[in-house]
């Protein structure tokens, strides 16, 4: 769902819920924001005084360790006062709704939500009822968007390949659950890669996904042909209601990257994967820890990229 | 006013005259982004300390933030040196407020702890809000509080004065 809700009438980001509709522009000026971001991690003092005074709540609605923390540390390196609320745990297990646990810590002063919730939409729910200084980002909704996850792999991309315009990416795997996959689809189509590639079997891939602009294969050895850059995801067992797949062991005999089928690639591929990883189920760990691999950098990097939303977010549009 | 300013290569001539008997070889100098880069790359090859120059992007310390938020293009910091004990000539092309010095004083000590900072300016303009003066400064002016001072440069690289 592309939303005007995200930026002010002058062009501006106001909240960041889906990098669907995102122009370039916007997209580019949170990779460069995060590239000065880097040197910040480099110094004696990992923190700058940007968001000194600004409040900045957490909300989990779904559990989270890598991208709960990583926003973490990103709002305690911009200054800004975190407070991080488990909510699965707490007041909506008594009965608050969403919209009542928002008012209250509006009421808190908070200037900012990171929302992470199991179902889509949410975070625009939140974004569409808060007081108009509140900026709200979507830490994950659903089977809907995960635009810093999208962003932090863009970035990545960008690090180790220099440009967008010449490159073949291919996203392996379980599409029709993974918001990842669309935030990156959206991403990257954007930024101008010319070829995206989803691999996938047929169950794990979403009605009418052409139509987002990818190139869809059923096969690793066709589809990882030359290929510049390699994203699998997370096989998400705990999503997968009913028989999408034979058993794990199947799905990574056809669809696991192993040492043999990341040959096929182009030799300087890189490999990346959002976590959590299911080692000998999509990823071999041979790859997982191998020279291509950029797993762990792409965490370091999603810290510099969430500072850089949250610095934008913040500010005289607030 | 828009009377004509002086050359900027004979100010940069004059400043670095000014700088050079304080100078020891050890100092470092530090550009804050981005004309003050420039003054501070003119002043390192005409005064040639060992150490290359370092260049700050403040928006990250501006004391503005709340009011004009995060500056579309910045850039990154690059200090190609350690801090620590460091003495540091902070450079900058025109002194107004001395917000900017402020803002850029708060970044270096997020590096690490010098052992001294002088500052040097290409231009003191006037209309200081802070107790911060430049040790080395090549032209005084004072400047209508509505007017700016600018720094630019040409494709060839050629350094201009303006007031607009």
């Amino acid at each position: 769902m592309p939303d005007n809700l995200q930026l002010t009438p002058d062009g501006k980001l106001k909240h960041l819920l889906t990098l669907d509709g995102l122009p370039s522009r916007i997209l580019t000026q949170i990779l460069d924001t995060a590239e000065t971001f880097m040197d910040v991690g480099e110094r004696d003092v990992k923190k700058v005084p940007l968001l000194r005074g600004k409040a900045i709540f957490n909300l989990f609605f779904e559990p989270s360790t890598r991208t709960r923390t990583t926003f973490d540390i990103a709002a305690k390196r911009l200054s800004a006062d975190v407070v991080t609320l488990n909510i699965a745990a707490s007041a909506q297990s008594k009965g608050e709704t969403m919209l009542d646990t928002v008012a209250n810590l509006t009421a808190m002063h908070a200037d900012m939500f990171i929302v992470r919730h199991s179902q889509s939409g949410a975070a625009h729910f939140i974004a569409r009822h808060v007081a108009p200084h509140i900026a709200v980002v979507n830490a994950g909704d659903g089977r809907h968007a995960h635009p810093t996850q999208g962003l932090l792999d863009v970035f990545t991309i960008r690090r180790y390949k220099g440009a967008f315009h010449n490159l073949r990416v291919a996203i392996v795997g379980d599409i029709l659950h993974s918001r990842v996959a669309r935030s990156q689809i959206h991403a990257l189509t954007t930024l101008g890669v010319p070829e995206v590639r989803v691999i996938a079997p047929r169950t794990l891939l979403p009605t009418a996904v052409e139509q987002m602009g990818v190139h869809v294969f059923h096969d690793m050895k066709a589809g990882l042909k030359d290929v510049d850059v390699v994203i699998m995801l997370r096989l998400q067992n705990e999503r997968m209601k009913g028989a999408l797949l034979p058993s794990s062991q199947e799905y990574f005999k056809q669809f696991g990257l192993t040492p043999e089928k990341l040959a096929l690639a182009r030799p300087d591929a890189i490999v990346m994967h959002p976590g959590p990883m299911n080692r000998g189920v999509e990823i071999d760990s041979e790859v997982a820890d191998g020279a291509q691999s950029v797993i762990l950098p792409q965490v370091t990097y999603g810290i510099a990229v969430r500072m850089a939303v949250m610095s934008m977010l913040m500010g005289p549009t607030a | 006013m828009n009377a004509p300013l002086p050359d900027v290569a004979g100010l940069l001539d004059q400043l670095a005259e000014r700088i050079r008997p304080a100078l020891t070889p050890d100092t470092a100098l530090v550009g804050i982004h981005t004309g003050g880069a420039w003054v501070a790359e003119e002043l390192h090859r005409r005064l040639k300390p060992m150490l290359p120059v370092g260049t700050l992007d403040i928006s990250f310390y501006r004391d503005d933030f709340s009011r004009i938020g995060l500056h579309p293009e910045v850039k990154p910091s690059a200090i190609p040196f350690v801090v620590e004990d460091q003495a540091i000539l902070l450079v900058d092309d025109v002194l107004h407020t001395g917000r900017t010095v402020r803002a850029a004083m708060n970044e270096l000590f997020d590096y690490g702890r010098p052992a001294s900072i002088k500052l040097a300016v290409l231009v003191d303009r006037g209309g200081h809000e802070l107790p911060i003066r430049p040790d080395f400064c090549g032209l005084a002016l004072e400047i209508d509080p509505r007017q700016n001072v600018q720094l630019r440069r040409n494709e060839q690289g050629l350094l201009t004065l303006t007031v607009v």
